[in-house]
């Protein structure tokens, strides 16, 4: 490759890495995290739990297959998780600028470029991975040599405030009604509601939806430190009193753990990957999963009322929590993939039966 | 399943094309697995030079073959709990289902452990797998199943054309190929009916992407996939056949998971537990895709998806077939996650084929649906184009990688244009020969159907290529464009090959690591650990790139011993050496030194990342030996057990000081230059056979009137088949000539006096400090002219004079004493009457080490190890000729069928890709349970003889009578015909293939009225050869037991009449030892 303009990552504890540009040419702050997915970047960039990050991809060899061509419906990109670049840069080993696919549009680094979104390759990412595994997730930037910004922690932001929707959108016309809180969904969770049947009312991270008529409750995925959605907590609070079914994916489960008397702490390096392992607590039954989380549920804290309902196979992290007799629940990982594998998918169609059976229990009116 | 105590495990026999090391690697990991449950081992395998077939692997081993009939005596006699059978490829799954079929597991309850084998009867026959895949709506290719020619005309009429045609129940892909009309559809179907009662005729899928995962499935229903792996080239080449990229390279993640997910549904419904493969088709411009095959098996690709990963899929499939879950195994790597996981790659992976098709008169260059190619690499790099590159280099074909390679001929527009779009061995240099010629990667890819992403990579490395300018006698200030070259995997020598020319390449290559060396251009030393770093990894499986700044881990600092394996599988180089590094491995670490294994060969089990403390899974090249030398500074480096590549390096690396183990370097060079052996052999009074390197044609004509025919002729440039061959008058030498495309200086001829009726006699043995300590003598059934890898051995020797063995010893002492050997050594001796004449003798081990070392219980390896390291090794009274209370004996297993058109004769170039070493209390019974484990059958009613010369038609006359006597039908054609009714035999007269008179041989083969052909070559006059060509090649065609030499054939047909199935005794290798 003949783009031979050099930056530089800079880590907080002062490591500064040369390496070349692509995407747009600029710097760029944020948390310094990795990811193990093989594929499916054009998902993970578009993810908002990415929001304030910049990006390493240990799969050295990256845009390969370019950006994909995407139909916009109803907000909805056909092929990306959202309407936006979320990560703050991207650090990879390889960068391939030339790229093939039947469904491309263009190359990442294009498409970077028109997010203001810089990305640096020609960089060790395994020694950048081994270091964040060893010394936890940190700050970070992408400078230019004539362009230089302070460190910056997204941590410190309302994140969800950023990435949330605007005002209440309404999505199908099924026949259970679903309230969807957005702190940064992703769209495959809302294609995924949308295949089954329901009529979606997507909400803002601090919109009271229990004045809501609702059948179900979804708490979506969202970025950083979920102790930050302090009035979502409070609206959730709510709904827990009450006996319609909840569902929460993500920053969902945080969210339903701290608004049930749990508690949240933030983990040394997160899980950002495609092949996390998870086991339903009490089976024998074990899924591989998507994950990209930086914060988890303390397991070992649950009200006595809740209990685990999924743990991670690697570390014991708490991977799901349910309460022991009402319809609710909620996965640290995510059952919607894109990207990665589907295998959990089958968690909408419980939560939906969850739906139907608190409606057929509700007496006719 | 606790109740499981005892299991039997099924081998795969010798290697064979599509069949090869991968499974000596599957059954370690599987016995592994079971040992560690406590559970007793039985293993049944023929296959004498593997891994798994050594002391402590199994706990008792059965040289016996794979077949129903042997595998239920074993079951009889050892009343196994539990039976795994997915472990020794096609050939054990194939004896399985016969099994299954005949209720024998039912009848002595035997559990099958793993996939039911229903299952896999459900993947095997397309009908049926078929049908299962549509009742949960997975597509499949249209494809119909037919039993006859009219039907399966009828079949491609009704899909249309092109078509896929091929054999159900075939390993690798057997007897198919693609048609574009009827005739080609009624030609292949004719073939594949050969090889199987059933055929297919299928929608071709040319051009689409070819993808395949490895799924592994647990009683409990838990279903991961551990890798996908994604062609290089399209769909119609055998992926065995293609270039395969791991993990893939072009699919967006919607392709990777909806596949994914297809391939977990399929298994789940199929009912598999343990591991298998599935294959699909994905069209290149849609989400479309076709599920092409399952492999409800341990196969090819799962050994290489375990190597490519880190991921050990046969050991976790046994312990699945145990009935753990997956999240009760641990994942080997960290010790501290489980098995239920899939790995997360931050390498790619590149696997390349190697053919050995120059080794084959008459075989075609194709490649296509059915597999040829005899071995493989697997190169890994941080970058497509880093491994890609790696990977040619380890073909060892005299590649240099992409580009940069020795200049060869000009080639025209036509010629590439056919060379990319008619697949061929060739076909990845041809790309760049386009580029040269300024194809752009749209008009190759159109040619190819390869994916442009794929020629975009290829494209870069070209590029590279033309900004690398000669530097005359400057040096290379640009240190930007150095590094940036080897991050796109150039190597030193082709980096010297651009700068300073094709001239006196090694120094240029010396002096381009030197200037590398001083800019700190420097490869780093990554780990591959499962999990892309998430997780520290406990094993050191390691690998070089030049994408990064830091390595993984520091050199060790205890002391060490590097072994260097034996690359890429070939024709002459295979399994045998891989016991060798691995018996050598095992020695130095029990002596106390830890270990450092570089090999590249992803079908070993010297590749495990468990054998060693380290792994370099690399080139076995002087470059990157040095690189890992360099940074490990061992101790010592062994580089005799790995066959003659490491071999090759001795010379260098001792130059640059290097702690070669063993024989001095200096001494090895003495006996691998011809001309400075000869020398040394005539100063020992020494006998060898006359020879002359000659590089004008009147020399050769000198020559042969000085030591008469026959003569052994070498060309060093060949256009097509054999390299060399023997001669016997004016006219064979002229054809022969003809052959050799030219005879200069540069290019000379080696003649040698060829003596006939002689004897094979080989030592093998270790000396220290030029002492021989121990050693073996084996005697070939063959006389000389068959290669002897070809050939088919005796261990102890039967039918050779104590004062042959006398001299022998002489002669090997002098040869240790003078060449001043320590560690193993090989020499080959023609004996006849007492004359004893030494053809060669190769400081290193040998292909028969496992042989005699297993058959004599005396490790040559681990004694030759501790030569090397200094151990004292007491000089042992290992001539066990006159103590053996058995006999071994080694056949060799050939694949032509796999090789269409190839000739099936045996030469004095080597053709088998594998061997069988079966033990019996006499000779005759070792030899026919080793002809059993290579293929042959015994005939009931019909032998057809073809005597070929007077001599060898003399040799077949007692076993032609026995036949006789047993009521046999005797074909004969004329010559042979005539001298046994000259001899008072009768005959049936069969006219030769030229011929048009009837009956003819041919339709005789074709309706398979013979089962057995003896085809002794008569000469090498053209005629002679089209017939016999076309006898030989019929047989094979047709599945019909060839046998191409008297000797041999005598010798086994005197075995099956002499001795009944029943008189093959069922005992194992512990009772051979103990009796």
């Amino acid at each position: 490759m003949e783009n031979t303009k050099l930056v530089k990552l800079v880590l907080a504890d002062g490591t500064e890495i040369e390496g070349k540009s692509f995407g747009a040419y600029t710097a760029s702050a944020g948390e310094v995290v990795f990811s193990t997915a093989m594929t499916g970047y054009p998902e993970n960039l578009t993810d908002p739990s990415f929001r304030g990050q910049i990006l390493v991809l240990t799969y050295p060899m990256v845009g390969n297959y370019g950006v994909p061509m995407e139909q916009i419906e109803q907000d909805i990109s056909s092929a990306l998780e959202s309407s936006q670049v979320h990560i703050s840069g991207l650090v990879v080993s390889y960068y391939s600028e030339e790229y093939n696919h039947w469904n491309a549009s263009q190359s990442l680094s294009e498409w970077l470029a028109a997010h203001d979104i810089p990305g640096i390759y020609d960089v060790d990412t395994r020694f950048l991975t081994k270091k964040l595994r060893e010394e936890g997730a940190m700050l970070g930037k992408i400078v230019t040599p004539d362009h230089d910004i302070p460190l910056h922690d997204p941590n410190e932001d309302n994140l969800v405030a950023q990435v949330s929707v605007d005002g209440v959108k309404r999505y199908g016309s099924g026949k259970h009604k679903i309230v969807l809180v957005d702190c940064g969904v992703k769209n495959n969770i809302i294609r995924c509601l949308l295949e089954r049947d329901v009529e979606l009312t997507r909400v803002p991270w601090d919109y009271d939806f229990n004045q809501l008529d609702y059948d179900g409750l979804f708490l979506s995925n969202g970025p950083g430190d979920p102790t930050t959605c302090e009035k979502t907590i409070g609206h959730l609070r709510t709904a827990l009193a009450g006996d319609k079914p909840i569902f929460g994916i993500c920053l969902g489960i945080q969210l339903m753990g701290l608004a049930c008397g749990g508690r949240t702490y933030k983990l040394k390096y997160g899980h950002r990957s495609h092949n996390q392992p998870v086991r339903q607590l009490g089976t024998n039954k074990c899924y591989v999963t998507s994950q990209n989380h930086g914060f988890a549920v303390d397991m070992q804290n649950l009200p006595a009322e809740w209990e685990g309902l999924f743990e991670n196979l690697n570390d014991g992290t708490c991977e799901g929590i349910r309460h022991k007799t009402k319809p609710f629940f909620a996965v640290q990982f995510h059952p919607e993939a894109a990207g990665g594998p589907v295998d959990t998918e089958y968690l909408f169609d419980d939560f939906l039966a969850s739906v139907e059976k608190y409606k057929a229990e509700q007496p006719a009116v | 399943m606790k109740d499981i105590k005892k299991v039997l495990v099924l081998g795969s026999g010798a290697l064979k094309i599509g069949e090869a090391g991968e499974f000596d690697y599957s059954g370690s990991q599987a016995l592994k697995a079971l040992k560690e449950e406590g559970i007793t081992t039985i293993l049944i395998n023929p296959n004498i030079a593997t891994v798994q077939t050594s002391d402590n692997i199994a706990d008792d081993v059965y040289f016996l073959p794979v077949t129903p009939y042997f595998v239920e005596e074993v079951i009889k006699k050892e009343k196994p709990d539990g039976i795994l059978v997915a472990f020794g490829g096609q050939t054990a799954l194939n004896c399985a289902v016969q099994l299954y079929r005949n209720n024998i597991f039912e009848k002595y309850n035997v559990r099958v452990l793993g996939t039911p084998v229903q299952s896999i009867i459900d993947t095997e026959d397309r009908d049926i797998f078929i049908d299962k895949l549509n009742e949960i709506d997975v597509k499949t290719a249209r494809s119909r199943a037919v039993t006859t020619m009219d039907d399966a005309i009828a079949a491609g009429l009704e899909i249309g054309f092109p078509l896929i045609i091929r054999a159900a129940f075939a390993l690798g892909g057997l007897g198919s190929g693609f048609a574009d009309n009827e005739d080609e559809l009624r030609a292949l179907a004719e073939r594949a009916f050969a090889t199987s009662s059933q055929i297919l005729v299928e929608e071709s899928l040319k051009g689409w992407k070819e993808v395949e995962y490895e799924v592994v499935r647990d009683c409990y229903d838990n279903c991961i996939t551990v890798c996908n792996m994604e062609n290089f080239d399209p769909i119609g080449i055998h992926t065995g056949e293609s270039i395969v990229v791991a993990p893939s390279q072009t699919l967006s993640n919607r392709e990777y998971h909806k596949l994914r997910q297809i391939g977990i549904k399929t298994i789940r419904h199929l009912g598999i537990v343990g591991e298998c493969n599935i294959q699909y088709a994905l069209d290149p411009v849609s989400e479309d895709y076709r599920v092409i095959e399952v492999n409800a098996r341990l196969s090819r690709s799962s050994a290489l998806a375990s190597k490519a990963t880190g991921y050990p899929l046969a050991f976790v499939a046994a312990k699945l077939a145990l009935g753990y879950g997956l999240f009760e195994v641990k994942n080997s790597v960290t010790q501290t996650t489980s098995a239920l996981f899939e790995p997360a790659l931050d390498y790619v992976v590149v696997k390349l084929p190697r053919w050995d098709l120059g080794k084959f008169d008459g075989v075609t260059r194709q490649i296509g649906s059915s597999m040829k190619s005899v071995g493989e690499v697997m190169a890994i790099g941080r970058s497509f184009e880093e491994a890609i590159q790696k990977g040619l280099r380890m073909l060892d074909t005299g590649r240099r990688g992409f580009v940069a390679n020795r200049p060869e001929a000009p080639v025209t527009n036509a010629e590439v244009d056919k060379l990319l779009s008619d697949p061929n061995e060739e076909r990845i240099f041809a790309i760049n020969q386009a580029f040269e010629l300024g194809y752009t990667v749209q008009q190759i890819h159109d040619l190819t159907k390869i994916d442009l992403w794929f020629l975009q990579r290829l494209s870069t490395i070209f590029e590279m290529g033309q900004r690398l300018l000669p530097l005359g006698d400057g040096t290379l200030a640009d240190k930007a464009l150095l590094a940036e070259a080897k991050k796109l995997g150039f190597s030193d020598m082709q980096l010297a090959a651009k700068f300073y020319g094709e001239n006196d390449l090694r120094n240029s290559e010396l002096r381009v690591r030197t200037l590398r060396k001083s800019l700190g251009i420097l490869p780093v030393i990554k780990q591959i650990d499962t999990l892309a770093a998430e997780f520290p990894a406990k094993t050191n499986y390691l690998y070089l790139t030049y994408h990064g700044t830091e390595n993984d881990l520091e050199p060790e600092t205890e002391k060490a011993v590097a072994v260097l394996g034996s690359g890429v599988y070939r024709i002459g180089s295979s399994v045998e050496f891989d016991w060798c590094g691995v018996n050598a491995v095992q020695t130095a670490a029990a002596e106390g030194y830890k270990t450092i294994v570089i090999n590249y060969n992803p079908e070993t089990v010297s590749t495990d990342y468990d054998v060693s403390d380290r792994l370099y899974f690399e080139e076995l090249s002087f470059e990157r030996v040095m690189d890992i030398l360099d940074f490990e500074q061992p101790g010592g480096v062994i580089l005799s057990t790995g066959g003659q590549i490491p071999n090759n390096l001795a010379m260098r690396l001792h130059q640059e000081n290097v702690p070669v183990l063993g024989t001095s370097p200096e001494r090895i060079d003495e006996a691998e230059n011809r001309h400075k052996f000869s020398s040394i052999m005539d100063e020992l009074g020494v006998s060898q056979p006359r020879w002359s390197e000659l590089s004008t044609l009147e020399g050769v004509f000198e020559f042969v009137g000085k030591v008469g025919f026959p003569v052994l002729i070498r060309p060093s440039y060949v256009l097509s088949g054999a390299a060399m061959n023997v001669v016997s008058n004016n006219e064979e030498l002229e054809n022969f000539l003809r052959v050799a495309k030219e005879v200069s200086t540069e290019y000379p001829v080696v003649v040698s006096e060829f003596i006939e009726e002689a004897k094979e006699i080989e030592l093998d043995a270790v000396a220290d400090h030029g002492e021989i300590v121990s050693y073996a003598i084996s005697e070939h059934v063959e006389f000389a002219g068959v290669h002897s890898g070809d050939a088919t051995m005796y261990y102890p020797p039967q039918k050779v004079y104590v004062e042959t063995v006398r001299r022998l010893k002489a002669i090997a002492e002098k040869i240790a004493k003078r060449y001043e050997i320590s560690g193993p050594f090989n020499i080959q001796f023609l004996g006849k009457n007492n004359d004893l004449k030494v053809i060669e003798c190769n400081i290193r081990a040998s292909r028969s080490f496992p042989f005699v070392s297993k058959v004599s219980g005396n490790n040559l390896i681990t004694k030759a190890t501790k030569v090397l390291l200094g151990v004292p090794v007491e000089r042992d009274a290992s001539e066990l000729v006159y103590d053996a209370k058995f006999v071994g004996v080694k056949a060799s297993q050939f694949s032509f069928t796999r090789l269409a058109g190839a000739d099936p004769v045996l030469t004095v170039d080597m053709s088998s890709t594998g061997e069988v070493g079966c033990l019996g209390d006499t000779a005759a019974e070792a030899l026919l349970k080793s002809m059993l484990s290579v293929g042959y059958r015994i005939p009931q009613k019909s032998v057809l003889i073809s005597g070929g010369p007077i001599a060898s038609k003399v040799t077949l006359l007692p076993v032609a009578k026995l036949l006789a006597e047993r009521g046999f039908t005797l074909y004969a054609t004329a010559g042979t015909h005539k001298f046994l009714a000259d001899m008072g035999l009768a005959s049936t007269l069969l006219h030769w293939p030229d011929s048009q008179e009837q009956p003819n041989v041919l339709d005789y083969l074709r309706n398979k009225e013979i089962e057995m052909v003896i085809n002794i070559p008569k000469n090498l006059t053209k005629g002679e050869l089209d017939n016999d060509y076309k006898i030989r090649r019929t047989a094979v065609d047709f599945s019909i037991p060839l046998l191409t030499n008297a000797r041999l054939a005598s010798a086994f047909i005197t075995a099956f009449c002499e001795l009944e199935m029943s008189d093959l005794k069922i005992k194992s290798w512990n009772e051979y030892k103990g009796q």
